[in-house]
């Protein structure tokens, strides 16, 4: 008993995020997808200070060109260096990810409090969130683009407003996970002493909601906000690919990808780039989301 | 359990119902107008004629109405007819595609055998791959063989399908011309060699919607695996004495199928979704590339119809998972 009271004693006290950090470090996995990850957010944001070429510069004679010391990963037919334009991309492509996954986890999360806390409009929001589910999502999302995209292209100008389009559909069409998770967590919550304790002193409804509901579905929603950033990026380049995302002249990796398959007889190597950029980035996410998950889970850490 | 069925059946009406709502006042509120793209030399009293000829002059509320008659009733009457050659539509309007004035069931029913071929066969392959992976994935956690596992299937659900697919295609078609890159739908199978060039043409497109599936589904599998292993009766059943085979493949394995069956329900539908972009890339043209030309062509009954279709697939095999589960799961049925 004295040996556990004074070893005890000894340690420095831990934090909550201290252990969740130290469990995070063991999955190798998690790890170097958090480093490539800051490795891509820092190449596309310094990107053109690193490699000052602009990606919309046209030097037409030295389209098509191979991998050189100007060029490191050639040009495409109208001479554009395929590196400025990969960074561009890039830049574009997280911004729409960033955007949309915090536009889904607010509504996500607003909904899941909301739905959980209130009993009230608990079964018509719950109600909303299924049929949300039962949409066929690509199909639609093709549709309100299509429809919306020149009414937004007029009033915002051709690249705001299909950014604003991009972002606002798939930001509306993935919120359901998240308020599922939520409302469920919310729901056990409700039921715990802190939070009868809190009522009982006369806390109001809201800053129950901050002080002590919120914190303690912090996890569930750091969990989904990592796979909805891989999820809007995947999203993003679909669109882009199908011809219904951003215009051609402004690159992201989706685009970039529907470009260069035009090209895939002659030049194959083109589609690597983007297609790799994207798929090692959502990999890469993926990864963080998995070890986050192993990590803010109490029953695991430790082990 | 019959109960329990009728139950889920009678929810599924209001929300199909509430969906078509919802899809058709998107693409009618919509800004746009279909009469937009004609030439500017027809006079606006005749683009006036064409815009009634396209059922624009009725209120909402009618064509609403009117287009939930057309699916609902006449659709179903016109394929009695077809099948049964007792016609009780008497020629009732059916829903008709603006592009090319002829029904739109009728396109859906020639786009449908490329999409079932390619998006089925690849569902059923992956399936088969994913099972087993998943099963020696957790009865051997943390071996070589789960470490591969993990990290193929990780790449399997990261990386997109328009990626894998274009990657394919440099690889197998560009570089070796081992397979065609596109799809080839007039392609009849009559003998071996041309039995043999289907196989081919298939092979690409379906490998990339397999690994994409099977990515997933093993993942399911390994976790469920995983949940019943440490279970008593689990113990118990070594205990008895019983061969690791039977405890594996008939008492682990029955019990962790419950979530994995109604998983697989659940894909089936966003696989045809996902399957859009598949059929971009191998230009098979089948559902997904009909709904995208539809929505170049703005032709919005086939859009309007072609979207409802893949709703309705959500929902019926949303209820099929929930009765699944409930055959399955004795507990749940009373819930």
């Amino acid at each position: 008993m004295t040996d556990l009271a004074a070893s005890g004693a000894e340690r420095p006290p831990r934090s909550q995020w201290g252990d969740v950090w130290d469990q995070f470090k063991t999955h190798r996995g998690a790890l170097a997808g958090t480093i490539f990850f800051a490795f891509v957010l820092l190449a596309v944001v310094l990107g053109p200070v690193i490699w000052p070429i602009d990606a919309q510069y046209i030097d037409i004679r030295a389209r098509n060109s191979g991998p050189s010391l100007e060029h490191p990963l050639g040009t495409d037919q109208l001479g554009r260096d395929t590196l400025a334009r990969v960074f561009a991309g890039g830049r574009a492509s997280i911004a729409v990810g960033m955007t949309a996954m915090l536009l889904s986890l607010v509504l996500g999360t607003l909904i899941g409090v909301v739905a959980g806390f209130f009993r009230r409009i608990d079964g018509p929001l719950m109600r909303l969130t299924d049929l949300f589910l039962a949409l066929p999502l690509l199909p639609l999302l093709l549709v309100i683009i299509l429809l919306f995209r020149d009414a937004l292209r007029t009033a915002f100008g051709p690249e705001t407003g299909i950014f604003i389009l991009v972002v606002f559909v798939i930001g509306i069409t993935s919120w359901m996970q998240t308020a599922r998770i939520v409302r469920g967590d919310v729901l056990a919550l409700r039921e715990r002493e802190f939070v009868l304790a809190a009522k009982s002193v006369g806390t109001p409804p809201r800053r129950l909601i901050s002080r002590h509901i919120l914190p303690n579905v912090l996890s569930p929603i750091m969990v989904s906000a990592t796979l909805g950033i891989a999820n809007a990026i995947i999203t993003e380049s679909a669109l882009s690919f199908l011809g219904l995302g951003f215009p051609s002249d402004f690159p992201t990796w989706g685009r970039l990808l529907f470009d260069a398959t035009d090209y895939l007889q002659q030049y194959p190597e083109r589609v690597l780039w983007p297609g790799l950029a994207i798929s090692l980035t959502v990999l890469s996410v993926n990864y963080m989301g998995d070890g986050l998950r192993d990590a803010l889970d109490p029953r695991i850490r430790g082990r | 359990m019959f109960h329990y069925t009728i139950r889920r059946l009678l929810l599924a009406i209001p929300t199909l119902l509430f969906i078509s709502l919802i899809l058709f006042l998107l693409l009618d509120l919509a800004p746009g107008d279909p009469t937009a793209q004609l030439p500017l030399t027809i006079p606006p009293e005749v683009k006036e004629k064409i815009r009634l000829s396209l059922g624009l002059g009725e209120p909402i509320y009618i064509r609403y109405l009117l287009w939930l008659q057309q699916f609902f009733v006449n659709e179903p009457l016109h394929l009695l007819a077809e099948i049964t050659n007792i016609d009780l539509s008497g020629g009732a309007q059916r829903v008709i595609s603006w592009q090319t004035r002829s029904p739109v069931v009728d396109i859906v029913v020639q786009r449908m055998p490329q999409t079932l071929w390619v998006v089925g066969l690849s569902y059923v392959i992956g399936v088969l791959i994913a099972l087993p992976i998943g099963i020696i994935s957790a009865y051997r956690q943390y071996s070589w063989f789960d470490q591969i596992g993990t990290f193929v299937s990780m790449v399997g659900f990261s990386v997109p399908t328009f990626f894998t697919g274009v990657l394919l295609i440099v690889i197998f078609s560009v570089q070796l011309g081992w397979f065609p890159s596109i799809y080839d739908t007039t392609h009849r199978v009559e003998d071996w060699p041309s039995f043999l060039f289907q196989v081919k043409q298939l092979a690409m497109p379906v490998a990339v919607l397999a690994l994409f599936n099977a990515a997933q589904i093993s993942r399911f599998m390994r976790a469920s695996m995983l949940d019943n292993l440490n279970q008593d009766y689990v113990r118990t059943a070594r205990a008895k004495g019983l061969a690791e085979r039977v405890v594996l493949l008939v008492h682990v394995l029955r019990n962790s199928m419950i979530p994995v069956v109604t998983v697989i329900a659940l894909g089936v539908p966003t696989v045809f979704g996902g399957a859009i972009i598949t059929e971009q890339v191998f230009k098979v043209n089948g559902l997904g590339q009909l709904l995208i030309t539809a929505i170049q062509a703005n032709d919005i009954p086939m859009v309007q119809t072609l979207t409802f279709m893949f709703a309705v697939l959500i929902v019926l095999f949303n209820l099929a998972a929930d009765i699944l589960y409930g055959i399955l799961d004795p507990r749940i049925r009373y819930d």
